[in-house]
């Protein structure tokens, strides 16, 4: 199927699910990302899968973690408050070393905050939320299309890295119908010998998280996930980048901020004035290497977010004082403005003129 | 081209499906279009609302600050809206529902009684297909009639498709009742 | 002349060959080899996926032969649930302990039960939270005094000890229902057949089952392990009667056999 439909993002990523060759599907009810359960508890049946609408978020994580102890593809979806509680099992998921699709439809916080789209939860997705030294692969698509097509690679890296993959997409990028194509299966498979299938013919399979002989047990285990978080750091890197090559001034966004930013590069180029977006599409690995290479030929960067500043650590962290680092954030909901964008740069090569002719 | 719609109503008159075959029609007319229905502060004030872009451009926000068009449905919609549309812009609002009317001098205003032309067609739930109509007729550069038409089929699910004739003639007739207005 | 000699006890090969780490007198022990056992005689031993809990009995699967699951505090029959939906040709067993069922996971307990989850819950009653050193427990006597209600627990201010039987007998969906004890051999044989009953059932995917089993805990209860066996009679069988609350298979397998 190759036609373009017009399709929410939501839908989108949950037929990609599909596509991907998830059957099992835990969720539980919150705004803005009802469209996955409602489209989910329609399409399982239709493809021999499960779907169960939880008791709660830690219930849901909970059947995701059997699931994927059993060696099936496992999803669930929820949104920022939801996500709070699905913590415990993320981190028990990444101890546990097993691989399953997390998604974040992101909306305001803190705590019951409101259901519209914020990128509040940088900190929580990218540090990882739960207790305990791990990480979770965190991809930041920025249209229905990219739901769809980076709910694909989720799935392949989870079973690639046996961790589970986080989709972190503001609730507008959610909740937006866009054209999509929807994507094939990748055609990947991976053997999983460590499943819980019955001991027969073989020892017995343990998967747990607690590692308790011998003393040191635990440090090794954290150890052995730091070299797979090393290796993940190497190799997993995705951004996308525009009008970067000759610009003086560098925004830096994900998700619809993204969107807006790149709008913004547009008019400012059809001023005349030298404006570039990087774009990270992997939030954890945070693209260091690239934004370093963009980002140290440019006069500033500023970076833009729907938080009051989180993902501006992480540039900044990058950076390392080699080039100054601005910020633009909207929080609650709002959606940054585009000409508050155009503003704020025109403002940077205003005071460069100033300072070109003061000198 | 580039315009940024917000189409208003109450609950049940077909807002959102609005949206969503305007959305279709372009995208089948090589436009890039976003749909997003009403959403978070936007769902106080007893209006039902969606936002949708289409442009020959890639779209930046789904999220409309200052649309260029307004169709609303009823008098809410207009209290809520008429503020918002950018200058120049055009409201189109649904007379046989309205009591207080829009009052600004920088927009192009268009009164429809599309509830009535609905009326007549024995159904009050389609008078979003009249300001259908009178959008193509006033901005013909979005999208075409035939498109809008095929796209009915592709949007309204198989257990309505039956209503598509009375749409259609709904559609024509908003069309025809709505004369072009040079710009404010 | 050639002597046979035929085992009239050896242990089950379901039951690994492994030091137990489990105080004297506690009753974790015949529990697990109770189930190692009727794994045997069902012949499933290579079709089970045991759950471990948080507890005393979070190391279950280091004494079981079979494939082991950890879940989070309380999350058991949720992770049941998961394993069994994605694997519902094998025999999932959640085996918890009062705080885990009845506390923290109180809701995951409902809901799987509520849902007629095909899984087998083994719910060990020794009305303390052991693991963590005797703290107060949802299935704590009256009186009982622990680390938490150094005074005995007042009803007044923390509520009357948890049924859970009687509770998942309020909901449609469960199979199978029991309380069992294993304070003394008689009682060990019942238990015994209640859990090769809930087992059976799983095997033939008749639906939820639910045993629960009041057991001793000296160490928390600072006591000698026989003084512990003679609580059980005492002092918990009274509040939690041995009974069997529902066994719908046998009333239908009763049923079919009046018909024909």
């Amino acid at each position: 199927m190759s036609e373009k439909v017009l399709m929410k993002g939501n839908e989108a990523l949950a037929e990609a699910a599909v596509i991907a060759g998830c059957r099992h599907y835990f969720a539980y009810p919150i705004t803005p990302q009802n469209e996955i359960p409602a489209y989910m508890s329609r399409r399982m049946p239709e493809v021999g899968g499960t779907f169960l609408q939880a008791e709660s978020e830690l219930a849901a994580i909970s059947m995701v973690l059997g699931a994927a102890a059993g060696g099936v593809r496992a999803m669930t979806s929820s949104s920022s408050p939801g996500i709070s509680l699905k913590q415990e099992g993320i981190s028990y998921i990444a101890g546990s070393e097993l691989p399953c699709v997390l998604v974040n439809i992101m909306r305001g916080g803190p705590g019951l905050g409101a259901i519209a789209g914020a990128q509040g939860d940088y900190f929580q997705a990218t540090r990882g939320g739960g207790n305990g030294d791990y990480r979770t692969i965190v991809l930041a698509p920025g249209s229905a299309q990219e739901l769809a097509d980076f709910t694909i690679e989720a799935f392949d890296l989870a079973d690639e890295y046996r961790m589970p993959v986080m989709i972190l997409a503001d609730g507008y990028i959610g909740q937006m119908s866009e054209p999509v194509v929807l994507p094939k299966p990748s055609g990947k498979s991976f053997e999983k010998p460590w499943a819980l299938t019955g001991a027969k013919g073989r020892k017995k399979n343990i998967i747990c998280s607690m590692k308790l002989i011998p003393d040191t047990a635990l440090e090794e285990h954290n150890l052995r996930l730091q070299e797979k978080y090393d290796l993940i750091t190497e190799k997993v890197h995705r951004v996308d980048t525009y009008m970067t090559d000759d610009a003086d001034w560098l925004v830096v966004a994900y998700g619809t901020s993204a969107r807006i930013a790149r709008k913004a590069v547009d008019r400012l180029r059809g001023e005349g004035i030298k404006a570039g977006l990087f774009r990270p599409l992997t939030l954890w690995p945070f693209p260091e290497k690239e934004l370093f290479e963009v980002g140290s030929k440019v006069q500033k960067i500023l970076t833009v977010e729907m938080s009051l500043g989180q993902m501006v650590e992480d540039v900044k962290l990058t950076m390392n004082g080699e080039v100054e680092v601005d910020f633009h954030g909207r929080a609650g909901g709002a959606v940054p403005a585009l000409d508050d964008i155009i503003e704020r740069i025109n403002g940077y090569e205003r005071e460069n003129h100033t300072h070109v002719q003061a000198s | 081209m580039t315009e940024e719609l917000i189409i208003a109503g109450f609950g049940g008159q077909g807002v959102l499906l609005t949206g969503k075959l305007l959305c279709v029609a372009a995208m089948r007319q090589g436009k890039q279009v976003s749909h997003i229905p009403s959403y978070g502060a936007e769902m106080r004030g007893g209006t039902a609302n969606c936002s949708v872009v289409i442009s020959d451009e890639e779209i930046a926000s789904p999220v409309i600050e200052k649309p260029s068009i307004v169709i609303a449905l009823n008098g809410p919609s207009v209290a809520k809206f008429e503020p918002r549309v950018r200058p120049g812009g055009l409201l189109i609002w649904n007379s046989s529902l309205v009591k207080n009317p829009p009052t600004r001098k920088d927009l192009v205003l268009v009164s429809l009684d599309a509830t009535d032309l609905s009326l007549s067609e024995g159904t009050e739930r389609a008078a979003n297909m009249a300001a259908i109509g009178a959008l193509l007729k006033l901005k013909p550069g979005i999208v075409s009639v035939d498109a809008v038409e095929a796209a009915l089929d592709e949007v309204i699910s198989a257990r309505n498709r039956k209503h598509n004739p009375v749409n259609l003639r709904i559609l024509h007739a908003g069309f025809e009742k709505t004369h072009k207005v040079d710009a404010a | 002349m050639s002597v046979k000699t035929i085992p009239m006890y050896k242990r089950p090969e379901s039951l690994s060959d492994v030091r137990t780490h489990y105080c004297a007198g506690c009753g974790h022990g015949i529990i697990h080899k109770l189930i190692a056992e009727v794994l045997d005689e069902l012949e499933l031993r290579e079709k089970t996926i045991v759950i471990a809990p948080v507890g005393c009995s979070v190391l279950i699967y280091n004494y079981l032969e079979v494939d082991g699951l950890e879940a989070a505090h309380g999350r058991a029959p949720a992770v049941a649930t998961g394993i069994k939906r994605a694997r519902p040709e094998m025999l999932v067993i959640s085996y918890q302990g009062d705080g885990d069922l009845l506390a923290i996971g109180t809701g995951e307990t409902v809901h799987a039960a509520n849902r007629g989850e095909d899984i087998s819950v083994i719910f060990v009653n020794n009305a303390i939270y052991g693991m963590t050193g005797g703290q107060l427990a949802p299935t704590t006597l009256v009186g009982q005094k622990t680390l938490t209600s150094p005074a005995g627990r007042n009803s007044a201010d923390v509520g009357f000890p948890i049924r859970a039987c009687e509770m998942l007998d309020t909901l449609e969906a469960p199979a199978y229902i029991e309380r069992t004890s294993v304070h003394n051999p008689g009682a060990i044989r019942k238990t015994k057949k209640a859990i090769f009953k809930a087992l059976k059932y799983q095997k033939e995917g008749r639906g939820y089952s639910f045993v629960e089993i009041l057991s001793m805990c000296p160490t928390n209860w600072g006591v000698q392990p026989p003084e512990a066996a003679d609580w059980v009679k005492s002092d918990m069988v009274p509040w939690y009667p041995l009974k069997k609350f529902r066994d719908r298979p046998a009333d239908e397998d009763a049923d079919k056999e009046k018909a024909s």
